[in-house]
């Protein structure tokens, strides 16, 4: 067991984890924070991705001992102010997301990627390369994120 | 916007999903989020190495000392503890839900471990050991059909199919292959399953139909009242795919009943595509009679299905789906068929979206624009010649087309498409020596399966010795609380579909209310919700019978609050008026709210003949769905949506890349409940087809080892790899669903893998080719 | 598609890290764990100890040093693309490792490490004349790469910084064909050329992909003769194909 402390979405947490725990099943079942999902545990789907010290990182290929002493946002930590943020506003009303399964990755990704800057389509478009969506066919999500860079 | 003034619906409406808030916070509730027991232990799954093996010994020993492992299930107790799964036809082998003596596919189930988490589960399995003897392993269909891998072989004929073809100018002729590929939900099965005295609970992300619900209890030997089966409030995507969730709903019962514990498992995606039920692989000739007018004479198909290594339930259901639909949208009247079924060392094959229209519509429309070659006719103008016209029409195979106008969704297709200009601007594009292809597709899209198709399977006199099955129903309950708080509960087990808005919707309309005031629950519980063996989310029923249902329980509780309303508004109950969440006469209201009390609370107050409580239960069939008939007939469907498709394409002539520089697809599926949610649909039933057109497929080996094991191999297509989509709609309702909507999810799916696979045809000027139309395979078409 | 056990090392300085990575025979270093995980979760490999780098001082840097750009083992692709010193070659093939979330952590020295293949970054060492430093020595690039996730790394023995050479004055392009964007490539060229008077003074030409390692060919021509590995999406007369055709447009690129 090897000792971890860590600030997830604001609060800190201090555990003991086996070295390999994901991060990903750290959140999930250590922490109880489920809003991270997983879809293919090798890094293709994106389903997972978080942020860790403001960065979008996959938390699949991630262990839970490697970000001791990181600050890590989930979606759950989207929304710490109580409403929705603009980009979530923006998924909602282009019909971004149905079944939501891939949503809190796509959101944690777009949220980096809109951190850096106004993007451009091109760049949002080839920023989800690296996220499956298997319902909406994209084009709702890249409209949503595009509505968020212009927001 | 206000509700009601104007009569103005809810249904219709882009209403915002209802769905999304929680989502969108993190807040959605998975299988794999839930607790739904205490001290539920993790299961694994060890897999076969080998598609086809005896399994000479298993030991376990190792796996037993591992601290943290409560114990072991092995195929061998499986097969002592459990029935295999009842099918629909003879000679196929017996199926349980883990490989006893013999595997017979790669990634086949042969024991499982569960342990304190999965980690530890997974340290198990690696310390059970299995003594092998590899077999020869058969993977190709074809091979398998002259074998007695051959478990189902039945001819139809409908018309005068040999005179047809005796008469006709032009015959076309030729083999279609469909490869096997998958959904790939982006959440993967989950189960716990919890086995107390004699019952079971299981929590399962399962989406139907429920006649699965008794397979699984025919597999456990219980009466269907002892299967207690929950699904999650959240689903993430099944496509059908999740249809399949059964068998290890049974085996992780069978682990709980074994161990005395609950157990759960969440499948991993290495798993899924190993072995989740994928869609079948079809080989099809197809041979299509024609006047020199283009007017299509006869289709005579020849069908091999690989339906893997077992014929599971509802397999063979992929093969008979479109049965009532075998002519396409075409006037035809001489349609045989013959259809045979084999079983290879390929995983068991399930529901996935399109449900045989991908694969029959790939052998009509790739004859439909190989004909029009031969005739000299343009392809659209050849497939207009032939549309239906008249409705309802019946199909010479029994289909009952409710309801359409095909030429006119063409007519749009084609000037969406720019059709005209298109057809110079690639002349233009060939004389520069670019490969630009335009391709079309016409697809008539069945919705709301009839229950009883699968029973073709079987010869008429098999089926006059059983109960006939017909039909499609299902239910929805709805419930007002003492304070006016409006519950609808649905049994489509919906998996990102919107059922929760759109019930909310119809519901709204029918109480006077806003959708957001409805509270729809989409978890479905067989000992509680209002469900039929019809019930789920498969054959895109949800918009016919599901939403149905909810506007007849929501009609049947508006009656209820109009006649408590009519006396204390001093009119009589039908000239009460729901709306604003009031009920209205005489300019005078009284709330839904004062209602509701009334009926909970003051029961003496209610008029004469009035029951109290708020809460009914309703059920929708769509009508027209007999079994088939002597002569083995079947309207296999209650609606049909049409789509007509024009995909525009460029092959890069040096690497042989497709480009798809346009997509058009004009659909008509009646009354659209909410366009938000139809706009969704379509694209997300495009981005399968056209994965399967250009990415998608399940590759195993001669020897049956699978290539396309992780999603490196197996590729779904991401954002940058989809072609911009152009939509266009109609709506003619249906005359045959209560509300007037057909289903839409499919029709993209079943269209774009043939669409693309016409205008890549057309690009190079070839007839043979097969999807999905990688670089590699479209260059080695240009040598 | 969990992890075996293992045990897990956090050094803080390079000789920490180089004494850990003694102790273990199967102990292995962990950098931005983009290859390393995946092939954890699915039991590929069983090490004893990850030797996590994480942490380590001075193995972030990227530094011009003589005529070459150093960069420290752990910094990241994205800091690397978004470094004022990325080498023009390094820079477009950047865009092509993966996908934009994993560069945020996938390492330089990490993907010349694993070496793939199909890795772009090595092919653009290779074809640089880069070289590997690592905590015993300095390894041409092309002696580097053995095989396919093979190098001449000794037990023991780990990344330290790549060695990048401007090459002023040179010309380069990369070009790659994968089926989707951000895929390993079926086929990738990279080529750097001196002009002198408009002509080609001296080229560098690289393969990557359709051979079992980065590979330098003398021409075009050579394309011809090399014995090249099919895949499941791909034979060897259509990776030739697509070699050639890379080989063309980048060499073109590169002229103009
Ligand atoms: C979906 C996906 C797509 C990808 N696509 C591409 C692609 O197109 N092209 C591409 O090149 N890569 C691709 N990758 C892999 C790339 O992202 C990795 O970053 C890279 O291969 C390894 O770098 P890392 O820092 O993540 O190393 P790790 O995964 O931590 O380590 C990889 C290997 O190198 C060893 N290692 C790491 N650092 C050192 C060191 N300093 N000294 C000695 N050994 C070391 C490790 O022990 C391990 O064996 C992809 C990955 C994913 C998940
Ligand atoms: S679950 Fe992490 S990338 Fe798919
Ligand atoms: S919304 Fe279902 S996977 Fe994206």
């Amino acid at each position: 067991m090897t000792h971890l402390e860590l600030t997830v979405n604001g609060r800190r947490y201090r555990e003991e984890v086996e070295p390999r725990l994901l991060l990903s099943d750290f959140l999930r079942h250590t922490l109880g924070l489920t809003g991270t999902h997983v879809g293919c545990e090798h890094g293709v789907c994106g389903a997972c991705t978080v942020h860790v010290d403001g960065l979008a990182t996959r938390s699949c290929l991630t262990l839970a001992v490697q970000v001791d002493g990181a600050e890590v946002e989930t979606v759950e930590g989207l929304t710490r102010d109580g409403a929705l943020t603009a980009l979530q506003q923006a998924f909602h009303e282009h019909g971004a997301l149905q079944c939501g399964f891939c949503t809190p990755g796509m959101l944690m990704a777009a949220a980096d990627l809109l951190a850096r800057g106004r993007p451009t389509r091109e760049e949002i478009v080839d920023m989800l390369s690296g996220q499956i969506c298997r319902c909406t066919g994209y084009e709702p999500i890249v409209r949503a994120i595009e509505q968020a860079a212009a927001s | 916007m206000s509700v009601g003034t104007e009569r103005e619906t809810w249904v219709g409406q882009a209403v915002l999903r209802l769905e999304d808030e929680a989502l969108l916070r993190g807040e959605g509730r998975f299988i794999d989020d839930l607790d739904p027991v205490p001290n539920a232990y993790h299961a694994a799954i060890l897999r076969s190495p080998f598609a086809h093996a005896r399994i000479r010994s298993i030991d376990a020993s190792a796996a037993l000392e591992l601290p943290g492992v409560v114990g072991v299930l092995t195929g061998a107790e499986v097969a002592a503890m459990s029935h295999p799964f009842p099918v629909g036809v003879e000679n196929a082998p017996a199926s349980y839900c883990c490989a006893s003596e013999l595997t017979r596919y790669y990634g086949e189930p042969v024991a499982l471990a569960v342990a304190r988490d999965r980690y530890v589960a997974e340290d198990a399995v690696e310390l059970i050991s299995v003594d092998w003897e590899p077999l020869a392993a058969v993977v190709d269909a074809v091979t398998a059909a002259e074998t007695d891998a051959l478990v189902s072989d039945r001819s139809f004929s409908y018309g005068d199919v040999d005179t047809a073809f005796a008469s006709a100018d032009v015959v076309v002729a030729d083999r279609f292959r469909f490869p096997r590929w998958s959904c790939n939900p982006l959440e993967c099965y989950g189960v716990v399953a919890d086995w107390t005295g004699d019952s079971l609970t299981a929590w399962a992300n399962f989406q139907g139909p429920f006649t699965l619900h008794s397979v699984a209890a025919a597999a456990l030997g219980l009466p269907g009242s002892k299967l207690r089966l929950i699904t999650p409030p959240d689903s993430g995507g099944s496509f059908g795919t999740k249809a399949a969730v059964y068998t290890y709903v049974v085996l992780m019962a069978l682990a709980s009943k074994k161990l005395g514990v609950p157990v759960r498992w969440t499948e991993d995606r290495l798993e899924h595509l190993a072995a989740a039920g994928s869609a079948t692989a079809r080989v099809t000739d197809l041979a299509a009679a024609f006047a020199a007018d283009g007017e299509l004479l006869a289709l005579r198909y020849d069908v091999i299905e690989d339906v893997g290594a077992y014929v599971r339930a509802p397999e063979p259901a992929t093969l008979y789906r479109m049965h009532g639909s075998l002519s396409g949208a075409y006037r035809v009247r001489n349609v045989a068929v013959r259809n045979r079924v084999v079983v290879t060392n390929r995983p068991p094959t399930s529901l996935n979206r399109g449900f045989g229209g991908p694969q029959m519509y790939f052998a009509l429309e790739r004859t439909m624009e190989i004909a029009a070659g031969r005739l000299g006719i343009d392809p659209a103008e050849l497939r207009r010649r032939n549309l239906v016209r008249d409705f309802p029409h019946r199909t010479p195979s029994g289909g009952l087309y409710d309801s359409g106008d095909y030429e006119a969704c063409l007519d749009d297709a084609l000037e969406l498409a720019r059709y005209e200009e298109r057809r110079a601007e690639q002349a233009a594009a060939r004389e520069e020596g670019r490969l630009v292809g335009i391709g079309v597709a016409c697809v008539v899209e069945p919705s709301i399966s009839n229950m009883g198709y699968i029973t073709l399977a079987q010869t008429s006199d098999e089926r006059t010795a059983q109960l006939p099955k017909s039909g499609n129903a299902e239910g929805a309950t709805i419930a007002i609380n003492p304070i006016g708080g409006v519950t609808v509960r649905i049994s489509t087990t919906p998996q990102g579909q919107g059922h929760r808005t759109a019930a909310a919707q119809v519901a709204a309309d029918a109480l006077g209310v806003a959708p957001e005031q409805i509270d729809v629950l989409t978890d479905v519980d067989t000992s509680t919700s209002a469900w039929t063996v019809a019930s789920g989310n498969y054959s895109s029923r949800f918009s016919g019978v599901g939403a149905g249902a909810v506007h007849k329980a929501a009609t049947k509780l508006a009656t209820k609050l109009r006649a408590i309303a009519a006396p204390q508004l001093g009119a009589e109950p039908d000239e009460v008026e729901l709306r604003d969440g009031k009920a209205w006469a005489n300019d005078e209201s009284v709330s839904l709210r004062r209602l509701a009390g009334a009926a909970h609370w003051n029961p003496d107050s209610l008029p004469r003949g009035v029951e109290p409580g708020l809460h009914e239960t309703a059920f929708d069939a769509a009508p027209n769905l007999e079994p088939p008939d002597a002569d083995d007939r079947v309207a296999s469907s209650a609606a049909h949506g049409f789509l007509a498709d024009v995909a525009v394409v460029e092959v890069e002539r040096d690497t042989g890349a497709v480009r798809v520089l346009e997509y058009v697809t004009v659909h008509d599926a009646g009354r659209l409940l909410n366009p938000l949610l139809v706009e969704g649909q379509v694209r997300g039933g495009f981005a399968h087809g056209a994965g399967v057109a250009l990415f998608e497929r399940i590759v195993h080996d001669d020897e049956g080892n699978l290539l396309t094991g992780t999603f490196m191999d197996y590729l779904c297509p991401t954002a940058p790899d989809l072609p911009p989509l152009t939509m266009g709609h109609r709506e003619t309702p249906s005359p045959f669903t209560t509300l007037g909507s057909k289903g839409l999810g499919e029709g993209t799916t079943m269209s774009a893998p043939v669409a693309i696979a016409n205008a890549v045809a057309d690009a190079l000027g070839v007839q043979a080719l097969e999807v999905p139309l990688t670089p590699g395979r479209v260059w080695e078409l240009l040598r | 598609m969990k992890p075996p056990r293992f045990e897990y090392a956090r050094p803080e300085s390079l000789e920490e890290a180089v004494a850990l990575l003694a102790e273990g025979e199967d102990a292995k270093v962990l950098a931005g764990g983009q290859s390393l995980v995946p092939a954890l979760n699915m039991r590929l490999l069983r090490p004893s100890l990850l030797v996590d780098l994480g942490r380590v001082r001075g193995l972030d840097r990227i530094e011009a040093r003589n005529s070459s750009v150093a960069v420290g083992a752990r910094v990241t692709q994205r800091a690397f693309a978004e470094s004022p010193l990325v080498p023009p070659l390094a820079a477009e093939a950047l865009p092509h490792v993966g996908h934009y979330v994993t560069r945020n952590r996938g390492t330089v020295g990490g993907s010349i490490a694993h070496a793939d293949a199909a890795a772009e970054l090595s092919l653009c060492l290779v074809v640089l004349g880069g070289s590997v430093v690592t905590n015993r020595r300095t390894i041409p690039a092309e002696e580097f790469f053995v095989g396919h996730f093979t190098t001449a790394l000794e037990p023991g023995e780990l990344v330290v910084e790549t060695l990048w050479p401007r090459l002023d004055g040179w010309r380069f392009a990369f070009e790659e064909f994968a089926q989707r964007r951000g895929d390993y490539g079926l086929s990738l060229v990279a080529v750097a050329l001196r002009l002198e008077d408009g002509v080609v003074a001296e080229s560098r030409l690289g393969l990557a992909s359709v051979t079992d390692r980065p590979t330098l060919v003398a021409d075009a021509e050579a394309v011809e003769s090399l014995e090249l590995w099919g895949n499941l999406h791909a034979s060897p007369d259509y990776l030739r194909n697509l070699t050639r055709i890379l080989v063309a447009r980048a060499v073109a690129r590169a002229a103009a």
